[in-house]
Parts: C-alpha cells; sequence; structure tokens
C-alpha cells in the first residue's frame, strides 16, 4: 500500500461509529416529515385511477366543504412548470405534475389535496371525485417488442471490438442463453416526504433527498426561480439507493402547495405511491453469448440488453458495462435496447446497469465453466487483461485477481467437488457459487469551504448526503487527513443546498467527488499564512480542476461467494453463507465501509430471491405495491455475512479511495444463482429464483 | 367517546402524562407523532408490515400504525425517545453505535423498541418458531442468533443491518445475563 508518504494521521482507515449515531438511536434525528412547524399544512396525492387517458373531470365541491380542507390543486389550478427542466438525460416529464389531463402511467399523481392536519387531507383525499377515459395502455415488456428503439449512448457507445461473429463461430464452446430481472424497487425505509415554505421571497425546504444542491437546482430551473430563491435541505435521510437522486414528486407538490395557500405545507408519500410513483429498476431481458477456447480463453463476448422505459423519460439501463471491462477477449459486442411502455419512468437503483447486467454475464461464465469443465475461479483468472478491451487504457489499481484468490481461501473454495447436485445435508441440496465484479469509479466537482477557526478547530462545509452512507464520518476522516489534524478538531456541516455545488450521494462518486473538493481546501487553506486572531476560509470549486478526461481504467472490484441450501420439495432456497471480497482503494472507515458493502450484498440476496414488482396487464399497474406483496430480505432471511477488503490505494482518485455504495449490490445475485445451479443442477435464468420456479424447475 | 367521532384521552407515554383529544381513528403513530412531537417511531408503512413504528405497551412490543391511540389509554407506553430518559444511553442504545446496527437510521427506532421487547419476552421464556426445545426451562433457553433472527423478523431494515443489529442484541443479552 503506498499511501502518501507525508500523511501523519490515523484519520483515514480507522474504524469509528457514526457521527450522528446518539441521535439517531434515541430517536432524535428529524428526517424530512419530522420537523415541527408552525402553521403547517399537510398535503395528500391523488394517484390516477387508470394506467393511461384523460382526465374528464375532478369534482372538487364536495371536498372543499369537508372539515379543514384548504384547497385542492389539479392540472387546472396547479402553479405552471418549465417544460424544458431537466432529469437525468434531458427533459424529464415525470416531474411535470398536474399540468395537463393527459395520464401516461399508473399512479401518476392528478391532484393535491391540502388541509390542516393530515387525517382531513387523507379524508378529503379519498373523497375526490376524479373521473377519467380510459385509453388503451402496453405495459407488458419483451426485448422484442416493436416499439424498441436503440437506447441513448451517453454512458458510452456500443462496443465493437474484433469480429464477435466469426470468433464465436471459430469457438469449441459456446454459451448463448437468455436472462431475464423483473422490476426492482429501491424501497428505502422512509418514504419521499417534503416540507416547502417562503421565507421572504425564498423557497425552503426539508426534502428527503440524495444531492440537496441537485435537487435545488432541479427545482429552481422547475418553477422558473432564480438558484438563489431556493434553498433545500436533507440532514437526515432514510435510505435512497438511488431512488432519491433526482428532485422527487413529494416536493414538487409540497412547493406547488406552499405557492397555493401560503403556508408551510408538508408531503409524505404513502408507501403505496412510494412504489407507484417513483422510478424502480426497469424489468430487462439479456442474451449473452461467449465464446472459447478449451482452455478456457474467451474469444469473444456479445452482450444484448434490453430494458423498459417510459416517453415521459429517458432513462439507461447499461446492463453491458461490466462486460466492457472485466476479462479479455479478441472479440467484444455490446448493444442495448430501449422498449417505451406506459410505465412510470424508470430510475437509478443501486448498481443501475450493472445489476442486472452482472446476474446475466456471471451466469453465463459459470455456464461456460461448467461446459469447459474448468473451475469458475480458475475461468476468471485466465481472463484476466492487460489493458481494458474495449477502451484499450491501461487499468488503476485492479486487484480483482487478488479478491477472488482471498476470497477462495477464506471461503474454502478449493475442497469443493465441481459437480452439481452432490452435496447433501439430510432432505437438502447443498451448493456454492461466486462472481466477480467490476464498478467505475472517478470524482466528480464539488464546492467545499473549510475555515480554520480562532481556537485550533476547523470547520467543513459541503452540499454532502448522509443517507446513511457514512459520508458525514468519513468527511471528517478526509479532512483530518487533509489537514494534518486529528478528527476531534473537525466540524462539519453537510446537506444544503446553500453550501453550493456537490455531486449527490449517487453512482458510488460521493466519497471519491466530497473528498476531491475537501483535499483541494485543505491544501489552499494550509498554504495560507496562519492568522490566529481572526477565523480564515478558504472555498474551493473543483469544477475548475475538471478535465472530464479519464486516461485509465479505474474500478473498484468484488468477487462473491455464497452458499446456499435448496429444499428441493418445497423449493425453498436459503443463503446459508455470503463472503464478498472487495478492492475499494483506501478504505476511509472500515467499519462504516463493511455495513455499507454487506448491506449491498443483501440487496443483492433480495434480488437473487425475493424482489419482484408484479404488474398487471389488463390493469397496468402494480399489484404488489407493499411490504407484504413485495418482499425484501428480513432479518430470518440473511446469514452472517463476511465481508473484507484487499489493501489497495487508487493514486488516481482523491484520498486514494474507491466507492463502496453499489458494488456489493452487482456481483451478489449471480453468486447465489450460481450456488443454486450447484446445489440442484438446475440453471435460474429468470429472477427471483421463487419457491415455485424451483419445484417446477426439479419436477 | 364524544358524539363527534372524538375522544378526550390521556396517554402516559416515557412516563409522562398527556391529555389529548383525538378522532378515535387516529392510530397511536399519529398521535405521538403529530400530536406529542415525539417522532422519533417513523412510519414506514402504515400497514404492519415493517416495524419501523414499534414502540412498548406495557413493555410488550406493539406497531403503533395498527394501534388505536384511544386503546393505549390506561398503558405504559415506551418510544425511543423513552430508552434513555435521563439522557444516558442504555447498553443496546451504546451496542447499535459501538458495532454499527443501523446506516439511515429509519428503521433504528423500531429495531431498538422491537429488541428491548424481544429479549425480555425471551428472558421470560416465550418460544419462538426457532425453538428447538419448546418445553425447556426458560432460564436455561440460550438466546442464539438463529433466535434473533426469527424474533426480530417484523423489523425490516432496506440499509441491510441485519448481521450487525443480530450482534449488537446478541452482546446486549450476554451482558444482562451477566447482571443478572
Ligand atoms: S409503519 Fe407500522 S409497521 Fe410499518
Ligand atoms: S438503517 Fe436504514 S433501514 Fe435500517
Amino acid at each position: 500500500m503506498n499511501a502518501p508518504a507525508d500523511v501523519i494521521t490515523d484519520a483515514v482507515g480507522t474504524s469509528r461509529p457514526r457521527l450522528e449515531g446518539p441521535e439517531k438511536v434515541s430517536g432524535r434525528a428529524r428526517y424530512a416529515a419530522d420537523h415541527p412547524m408552525h402553521d403547517l399544512a399537510f398535503g395528500v396525492v391523488v394517484t390516477s385511477p387508470v394506467a393511461r387517458g384523460r382526465i374528464r373531470d375532478i369534482d372538487a365541491s364536495a371536498v372543499l366543504t369537508m372539515p379543514g380542507v384548504l384547497g385542492v390543486l389539479d392540472h387546472r389550478n396547479a402553479p405552471r412548470l418549465d417544460p424544458q427542466a431537466s432529469g437525468f438525460f434531458g427533459p424529464d416529464g415525470s416531474m411535470q405534475l398536474l399540468q395537463s389531463d393527459s395520464i401516461p402511467h399508473a399512479g401518476r399523481a392528478v391532484a393535491l389535496v391540502v388541509a390542516q392536519t393530515p387525517h382531513e387531507a387523507q379524508a378529503a383525499a379519498d373523497a375526490l371525485a376524479v373521473t377519467c377515459d380510459a385509453h388503451p395502455h402496453d405495459t407488458t415488456f419483451t426485448a422484442d417488442h416493436p416499439a424498441g428503439r436503440a437506447a441513448l449512448t451517453v454512458l458510452g457507445e456500443d462496443a465493437n471490438v474484433g469480429d464477435v461473429d466469426a470468433e464465436l463461430a471459430s469457438s469449441p464452446v459456446v454459451v448463448d442463453e437468455r436472462y431475464f430481472t423483473p422490476e426492482e424497487h429501491c424501497s428505502a425505509m422512509e418514504p419521499h416526504a417534503a416540507t416547502a415554505w417562503w421565507d421572504g421571497g425564498r423557497l425552503q425546504a426539508f426534502d428527503s433527498n440524495q444531492g440537496a444542491f441537485d435537487v435545488a437546482r432541479t427545482l429552481a430551473s422547475l418553477f422558473s426561480l432564480e438558484l438563489d430563491q431556493v434553498r433545500v435541505r436533507s440532514e437526515h435521510v432514510g435510505g435512497g439507493f438511488g431512488s432519491k437522486g433526482l428532485l422527487g414528486p413529494q416536493l414538487i407538490l409540497a412547493t406547488m402547495g406552499s405557492m397555493a395557500f401560503g403556508r408551510p405545507v408538508r408531503v409524505t408519500l404513502t408507501r403505496r405511491q412510494v412504489f407507484l410513483m417513483i422510478g424502480m429498476r426497469p424489468a430487462t431481458e439479456q442474451r449473452v453469448r461467449l465464446g472459447a477456447d478449451t482452455d478456457g480463453s474467451l474469444r469473444a463476448i456479445d452482450h444484448q440488453a434490453a430494458f423498459e422505459i417510459s416517453p415521459l423519460a429517458e432513462w439507461v439501463e447499461n446492463c453491458p458495462e461490466g462486460s466492457k471491462v472485466l476479462y479479455a477477449t479478441r472479440a467484444i459486442r455490446t448493444r442495448i435496447t430501449a422498449v417505451p411502455l406506459d410505465l412510470t419512468p424508470p430510475g437509478p437503483m443501486r448498481g443501475p446497469g450493472l445489476t442486472p447486467g452482472s446476474f446475466a454475464l456471471e451466469s453465463a461464465m459459470d455456464e461456460l465453466a461448467e461446459r469447459l469443465g474448468i473451475d469458475p475461479l480458475e475461468l476468471r483468472l485466465r481472463n484476466e487483461p492487460a489493458v481494458g478491451p474495449v477502451s484499450g487504457l491501461p487499468y488503476g489499481s485492479r486487484n480483482l485477481a487478488a479478491c477472488l484468490r482471498e476470497g477462495a481461501r477464506r471461503f474454502g473454495w478449493h475442497s469443493r467437488d465441481p459437480r452439481p447436485r452432490r452435496r447433501r445435508e439430510g432432505h437438502l441440496l447443498v451448493g456454492t457459487g461466486l462472481a466477480a465484479t467490476a464498478f467505475g469509479s472517478s470524482a466528480f466537482p464539488s464546492t467545499a469551504s473549510i475555515t480554520a477557526e480562532t481556537d485550533g478547530s476547523y470547520t467543513v462545509r459541503i452540499a454532502a448526503s448522509d443517507i446513511g452512507t457514512g459520508s458525514r464520518t468519513a468527511l471528517v476522516a478526509i479532512a483530518a487527513e487533509a489537514l494534518r489534524v486529528g478528527t476531534e478538531r473537525i466540524r462539519i456541516r453537510i446537506a444544503d443546498s446553500d453550501l453550493g455545488p456537490a455531486w449527490s450521494a449517487s453512482g458510488s462518486r460521493g466519497t471519491p467527488s466530497w473528498a476531491w473538493a475537501i483535499n483541494e481546501a485543505a491544501t489552499r487553506l494550509r498554504e495560507q499564512p496562519h492568522d490566529p486572531t481572526r477565523p480564515v476560509t478558504v472555498t474551493v470549486d473543483t469544477a475548475e480542476l475538471f478535465t472530464g478526461r479519464f486516461v485509465r481504467e479505474v474500478h473498484a472490484y468484488s468477487a462473491i461467494f455464497a452458499e446456499v441450501t435448496v429444499d428441493p420439495a418445497t423449493g425453498e432456497v436459503r443463503t446459508r453463507r455470503l463472503l464478498g471480497m472487495f478492492a475499494i482503494g483506501r478504505v476511509v472507515n472500515p467499519l462504516l465501509a463493511r455495513s455499507q458493502v454487506i448491506g449491498g450484498m443483501i440487496m443483492g440476496l433480495g434480488m437473487a430471491l425475493h424482489e419482484e414488482g408484479v404488474r398487471d396487464p389488463v390493469s397496468g399497474r402494480q399489484v404488489n405495491a407493499d411490504f407484504a406483496g413485495y418482499h425484501i430480505p428480513a432479518h430470518a432471511d440473511v446469514p452472517d455475512i463476511e465481508a473484507d477488503f484487499v489493501p489497495e490505494y487508487e493514486p488516481d482518485e482523491p484520498s486514494g479511495v474507491k466507492g463502496a455504495g453499489e458494488i456489493g449490490t452487482v456481483g451478489t445475485a449471480a453468486a447465489i444463482a450460481n450456488a443454486v445451479w450447484h446445489a440442484t443442477g438446475l440453471r435460474h435464468r429468470v429472477l427471483p429464483i421463487r419457491l415455485d420456479r424451483v419445484v417446477e424447475e426439479m419436477a | 367517546m364524544n358524539d363527534d367521532g372524538r375522544s378526550d384521552i390521556s396517554l402516559r407515554v416515557n412516563d409522562v402524562t398527556h391529555g389529548l383529544n383525538v378522532d378515535n381513528r387516529t392510530t397511536l403513530l399519529d398521535a405521538l407523532r403529530d400530536a406529542l412531537d415525539l417522532t422519533g417511531s417513523k412510519k414506514g408503512c402504515d400497514r404492519g408490515q415493517c416495524g419501523a413504528c414499534t414502540v412498548l405497551l406495557d413493555g410488550r412490543r406493539v406497531v403503533s400504525c395498527l394501534t388505536l391511540a384511544v386503546a393505549a389509554e390506561g398503558t405504559e407506553i415506551t418510544t425511543v425517545e423513552g430508552l434513555a430518559p435521563d439522557g444516558e444511553l442504555r447498553p443496546l442504545q451504546r451496542a447499535f453505535i459501538q458495532l454499527d446496527g443501523f446506516q439511515c437510521g429509519y428503521c433504528t427506532s423500531g429495531q431498538l423498541c422491537s429488541a428491548v421487547g424481544m429479549l425480555a419476552e425471551h428472558a421470560a421464556g416465550w418460544p419462538s418458531a426457532a425453538t428447538v426445545d419448546v418445553s425447556a426451562d426458560a432460564s436455561a433457553q440460550e438466546l442464539d442468533a438463529v433466535e434473533v433472527r426469527e424474533r426480530m423478523s417484523g423489523n425490516l431494515c432496506r440499509c441491510g443491518a441485519y448481521p450487525s443489529i443480530v450482534r449488537a442484541v446478541l452482546e446486549t443479552a450476554d451482558q444482562q445475563a451477566v447482571t443478572r
């Protein structure tokens, strides 16, 4: 590990509990719906009863006489929004709420009822008479849907390396399979909530989001306000996982309410509304073809992915991303097709693209190992690339092989009988499987201020977010190291858009991006003459340093190992062991980083075995829009999980760190699916691996 | 109960008695959060499916979103705010911090209240679905990870803090066993 020679503190690399721990275990931490506020009114969202159509009438007359009701907003009287306001990839129709009578998908907000109390608002919302004309809708996704078209290439051009068809034709061993993943939902435990009010011509909000500055900027453009007229704060956020990365409907509607009724308005989505209104991971269908020589050398990777999208907003579920960087091969081809349907616009969910893509690629690699008669671990090691197989760029720190070898040693992989359906314990079948992962890492511009106070302490200000990621705690350590002082001398303020532009907690780019700005500010502060009589502040925006050019392939890596038991009578799959070895650069706080990657692995476990948004083609609606129907892992589903890190330092990244937020999720589903094959001898190419699917395959 | 569908009730929460006039349909969760500003209890689903709203009624855990405020009259209600009444965190809370038994913290109030109730249930000899020998002497039953996972399964955590939560609960149970 070659950390910079002049590092003198142990701030980075030491486990420390979360700074906000005492507040969170005593119920004192206030989330977006928890702030008491004078004169607060409550808005309840009314959603569309049809999956596509037109609002014929909303008759509010009866509702307006109900106790406590202040009013009803719909497309006829709601404040106008700028249709050009952008989401992730250009203008985003999902933000254009209450702007027209058209209904583009089930669960679309059609009205906001505002009343003095939450109960009065809910009662009025239940009573609101909405009549619609239903139009035919199409919510049934297939890869060969006639509406399918090429996806945007903003996240990377399709790969066209070598002659894939010729290589496949001359490969002695070929895998050619299709893989399916359903709609999945981030399901953060905190439903989206916002409180908005006006304070001397300035719009103020407490909101549940992953990036207060980005949300404020989008909010300003949507309502045609100047950026300095908007302030958004999100001190404590109850999880996001992608679903709170954008300006959400809760804040748009709360803002409308505060404008219309001249008082603070709080909008909290119900759990059901979170399922119906917030972008999900789209369903995917993928075809993966691998060709290899008998010694296991890959000759070709062909990864073709299709996913569902909404015409309201662009989205790219970039499934083949991992196929471009994981393995050496002579030929690589990737294609991505977007299929527009009448759906809530899909959005990011932990490891977007890579996660379903990894399930397909790493399952196919396991199938290839089986057909070659080569150990799946060995197959991956044999195809370690020297340079990026598509980009041709050299790799930054790349310790996938170390993750695989060390993980295998700890897991006891080498004593594994490669043949499936050999291990039994009583009536249970037992199997093990693995998967490898790469997850791109980089740093984006942010603004940080550091003040050297007169008492020798420092105050760091940056509009970072802590959505459970531990960033508050990690950034204090990074600042302490950069300033060469102990962590006890650092105070930090985050999650306030007034602190300036900052990358959000997304794309596993949060910590590297914020660390960059903090490091630059600290360096410049240390160059300032010291003045003990007055505080000295330095502010840096790394946008001035950002080139947008990447000269190396910089990725985090992991190897995930799983052991499952399968009950052949009931089809029940249980994950008995899960081990992840990670190469995420320097680990700022091992206690917190371990929690984060373990949490990611548990989400991958849910993807493998439980999670599935079920859509009824007749109504066009998700029928399991609650936790009784949409199953996320519970305590009893989760074994003790081992996760650890190989020593690493990434010289191209600030503080030597890579992101850790998503990589835990990416490879876990394939590792579990491969273990289920090893236990049963049967492949599951459709997620989740439900009881009925196991029983059917066994029959 | 009055004719207007409202009731004057008194709720005893964390050793303090509060007089309230509530709509009879008000859940205990809403009464705590909206009327008493005890926002530590969270609303993850409002349907009894997530456990984020778990509180203790006379020491027994309930999901407060499925409990009517009027029905909680006459009980001793303990919320997460009452777990450390004098500001001194109890061992379970300290274990959650030290072992990182939460990430976003949104499920945490529920996990903590649930764990307090669960440890009491176990100490009282109540079996769970994971208990192998239900005839065994209560005090001799050992609490292990499988038992804790089973008994805590009503409390969802999307951040996936489960392994650390189980460790924190077991460590606390060990300490209690030593001091008992
Ligand atoms: S809010 Fe009560 S169980 Fe979810
Ligand atoms: S800590 Fe975030 S849901 Fe449990």
